[in-house]
């Protein structure tokens, strides 16, 4: 889910070799640890201030399960050894975005979300993205022992400021700051129509993406590569369809919109996205998309 | 580009069956679990009392206690979310007032003008309410603030069990006149004028022999609440919240006089406090302070030699993880001669899975750092709901401490829900949550309402079984606040219940026979006279069960001062250890079993 860049990354191909400094390497869009690196560093800090997770444990066999799984079926699948920050980044995704006592849940929700990439295909490519399709069967199947992000950052606006550093520089990045601009806009839009129509205040509108734990749905997981359409325009237009999607179940009272409406929205996108390619395009080989 | 190699069909069959099992294997096993469940609601009292040794049985009209609390309501600009600012003030705590050897209960009132009851045990199965006779039912007195509960304590040590009525609003502490009447001596005893209180307890921190006092508050003091000048008066996170209400530690001088002492020995907190409990948790001879805060973290604060606190929740594990802590209760759950620790939260479907916490003491750690494990998964004392009141008691007199859980926030219209608009706002930040007007109005919905109740019996080898339906426990009002005693002095422990805009419910217990039991009221001399923070413990076949004289704990709540030991099937019990609080230390070698034995401190 949070897996901004592990496919943003194209190769440089035609540009002119030049020597650069590692510290300009390790910044660059072609470093795919960078998103991962970020993220394990937010997980980190997050933990020694808020103790946002329910432990490292839980977190650590979300990550190896996912890992495990990722291993096993790539061999499966493709036939190959797969490269593992994906499955590494779905399994802190997994780790940080539901909330559970139990450990199975964590193991669980990683076991979904890496089994759906190899099993929900058309055309050689996922159409969910794993981790969002995950938590939303966990929340809808066995909400009795499963929650999703909400408060355990706090409301503090200093981790609301890190994380949108940290989030729009990595997002910028991996040029996908125009998706988080548009949902970001679309959303606060969207709540002030809301208020208007249930006539609660603005500010209680729009007070969900105001929390830190918000901004992880935002910068990271709308706008997966693997999981969104190829042009700009057209991730623009699924940014703003998801954030109208998500209205309209915020008005019928979802308190998890956020991940219902990527999950309905987003792979219907891809699929047109696909479809459309393959019409205008039908030489062009697609890649498998199991990282 | 990637290679694509097309799996063989096998691989894809294989791979859709282990996906669609993993989809379905969690929602087979709760229906299992839910049918289970249901089949288990239907049994009967024959079959229970067979099953679980014992049956609960509602019966408070039966008994003459016909008391239903009433809320507070606050300052009108509170008014579209009334209900869930002045969702608590239901308590319950229980005390032989007038030390005729039945235990009485006492329950408060929260609506100005309404009238608290002291409901005298008669010893026939009945009680009365005294409340008006002895000068305990009005205490609600419009400008005065309303009652949000009351803890026992003899604190000028006379014999007699004092109470404080904490408040929002002004603390009162009343004197108890030879158990006929009640004197307040609120402005004697130095008590402040005004504080927005959720807990209190007596403890006698420095083992002077005198009971010391305290309470934490909840919304802060400098609030009134029926006079609010703004509406930035929520809690400014809504887990790590630090604009709640100061804490008071008051050290008894001994004439009746208190002197407020927290900041001088450690205790700065202005978290949200809901529950606390004293407990010598570390084996020291002194006792320490255990907060659970709604809003944020628990705290632990370690007491150094009656000297000084320390505030050691992180480094003992308790304060790491912020959850709505709304009871701090202890008990000796695997009978290993050590305390426990129980917190309740909330727990929501898919919105919030906080889980109740047992802390359990890590084996083998020091004195001077203990650390806890959370084992409420573990033991199966997690998922409550929105879990208020919780106290551990045999009720089986199977030798294992059980533990009862009040359930439910707020049950209003039963098919609508506010948890949409409650994480919400939640979940936003510190300008907008703490401010009330932006809280979306509650409009006659319910949040987390109408829930069961937890009974849950402990197997003893670290299995807990919820039980609620089974053995009589089936109603679904707002619980709060939850006392027990042994109310007939016949070794049966039943359960008292305050509920938000709710009846007070007794629930008389019905043990199976041939269970044994023994119980203990215990008297100061050198320590305070009720024998707060004394410590018994009592070895029989093999077994070594502790517990404490409590001056406080739960949800607003106190149990009895006697200690009650279920034994199972032994009809012996080899000796009893008794540490008292001045350091005392009494054995009693072979005890009678089915006796209630008074002790007195030697001198």
């Amino acid at each position: 889910m949070i897996r901004a860049g592990t496919a943003a990354v194209t190769a440089s191909t035609g540009a002119p070799e030049r020597r650069t400094s590692a510290i300009v390497r390790f910044f660059s869009k072609e470093n795919r640890y960078l998103p991962p690196l970020f993220i394990t560093l937010i997980l980190v800090a997050g933990q020694a201030k808020f103790g946002l997770l329910e432990s490292f444990s839980r977190t650590a066999l979300a990550i190896a399960t996912s890992m495990v799984l990722d291993l096993v079926f790539a061999r499966l699948v493709i036939g190959k050894w797969p490269n593992l920050a994906s499955a590494y980044i779905t399994g802190i995704s997994v780790g940080i975005l539901i909330r559970s006592p139990a450990f199975w849940p964590y193991a669980l929700c990683s076991a979904l979300a890496i089994t759906s990439k190899y099993v929900i295909r058309w055309r050689g490519r996922h159409l969910f993205n794993p981790s969002n399709l995950a938590i939303s069967a966990m929340l809808i199947l066995i909400p009795e022992y499963v929650a999703a992000l909400s408060i355990q950052w706090g409301n503090d606006v200093w981790p609301l400021i890190i994380v949108w550093i940290l989030g729009a520089f990595i997002t910028w990045r991996v040029r996908r700051f125009h998706i988080t601009l548009t949902y970001l806009i679309s959303f606060i839009g969207f709540s002030a129509l809301r208020s208007v129509i249930v006539g609660d205040s603005f500010l209680a509108e729009v007070a969900p993406i105001t929390g830190p734990m918000y901004q992880l749905f935002i910068f990271f997981m709308i706008t997966d590569p693997r999981t969104t359409v190829k042009s700009m325009r057209g991730q623009c237009l699924v940014a703003f369809l998801v954030a109208a999607m998500e209205m309209i179940l915020r008005l019928a009272g979802y308190i998890n919109a956020p991940f219902y409406a990527l999950t309905i929205v987003g792979p219907i996108a891809l699929a047109i996205d696909i479809w459309r390619r393959s019409r205008s395009v039908s030489s062009v080989p697609v890649a498998a998309g199991a990282a | 580009m990637e290679q694509v190699v097309r799996p063989s069909r096998t691989v894809q069959i294989g791979l859709a069956i282990f996906f669609i099992g993993l989809l379905a294997a969690p929602v087979v096993y709760k229906r299992h679990q839910r049918a289970e469940a249901s089949a288990s609601a239907k049994m009967s009292k024959t079959q229970a009392l067979s099953r679980y040794g014992f049956y609960l049985q509602e019966s408070s009209k039966a008994s003459g206690i016909e008391f239903v609390h009433q809320a507070p309501t606050l300052d009108v600009k509170l008014s579209h979310i009334m209900n869930l600012v002045a969702s608590m003030g239901a308590a319950v705590s229980v005390v032989d007032f007038d030390r005729d050897g039945w235990e009485d209960i006492y329950a408060v009132n929260s609506k100005p003008g309404s009238r608290n009851a002291l409901y005298r045990n008669l010893g026939n199965g009945t009680f009365r309410d005294v409340a008006p006779e002895v000068g305990l039912a009005d205490v609600n007195l419009p400008g005065t603030g309303v009652s949000t509960g009351a803890v026992w304590g003899d604190y000028d040590n006379d014999g007699y069990e004092d109470v404080l009525i904490y408040k929002w609003g002004k603390p009162e502490l009343y004197h108890n006149d030879g158990g006929k009447h009640f004197t307040r001596v609120t402005e004697q005893a130095g008590l402040p004028g005004w504080l927005n209180a959720n807990t209190a307890l007596w403890f006698d921190y420095d083992n002077d022999g005198k009971l010391d006092l305290f309470i934490g508050g909840y919304y802060p003091e400098y609030l009134d609440l029926w006079h609010l000048k703004t509406t930035k008066m929520m809690p400014n996170s809504f887990e790590y919240a630090d604009n709640g209400g100061r804490k008071y530690l008051f050290h008894n001088l001994g004439n009746g006089r208190f002197e407020e002492v927290s900041a001088k020995l450690g205790i700065n907190s202005r978290r949200w406090s809901l529950a606390a409990v004293a407990a010598d948790l570390r084996g020291t001879g002194y006792p320490d302070l255990f907060i659970a805060n709604d809003y944020g973290v628990s705290e632990l604060y370690l007491n150094e030699g009656g000297k000084r606190f320390r505030e050691a929740g992180k480094e003992a594990g308790v304060g790491f993880s912020p959850k709505s802590g709304m009871t701090a209760s202890v008990g000796d759950v695997l009978n290993r001669g050590q305390f426990d620790v129980y917190v309740s939260n909330i727990s929501e479907e898919g919105v919030l899975v906080q889980g109740n916490n047992l802390w359990m003491p890590k084996s083998g750690t020091p004195t001077k750092t203990i650390r806890f494990d959370n084992m409420a998964n573990t033991f199966g004392v997690e998922l409550g709901g929105w879990s208020f009141g919780a106290q551990f008691a045999d009720l089986n007199n199977d030798g294992f401490l059980d533990l009862y859980v009040a359930n439910g926030n707020v049950s209003l219209d039963k098919g609508r829900s506010y948890w949409y608009d409650y994480s919400k706002i939640a979940g936003g930040n510190q300008a907008i949550i703490s401010d009330a007007a932006n809280w979306p109005p509650l409009d006659g919905r319910s949040l987390s309402g109408y829930q069961h109740k937890r009974v849950w019996i402990n197997d003893g080898e670290g299995r807990f079984q919820e039980v609620a339906q089974m053995v009589g426990v089936k109603d679904v009002y707002d619980g709060r606040s939850v006392a027990m005693a042994d109310f007939e002095n016949r070794g049966a422990l039943d359960v008292v219940v305050a509920n938000q805009r709710g009846p007070l419910l007794l629930y008389k217990n019905t043990v199976a026979p041939g269970r044994h039991w023994i119980e203990f009221q215990l008297q100061g001399q050198r320590s305070n006279r009720s024998a707060i923070g004394a410590e018994v413990r009592v070895f029989w076949a093999g077994q070594e069960q502790l517990q404490q004289v409590s001056g406080g704990s739960g949800f607003c709540s106190q149990n009895e001062r006697r200690l009650h030991f279920g034994l199972g099937k032994a009809s012996s019990v080899d000796r009893v250890e008794i540490r008292w609080p001045s350091g005392t230390k009494q054995t009693l070698v072979n005890p009678a079993v089915d006796e209630i034995h008074n002790v007195r401190e030697p001198l």
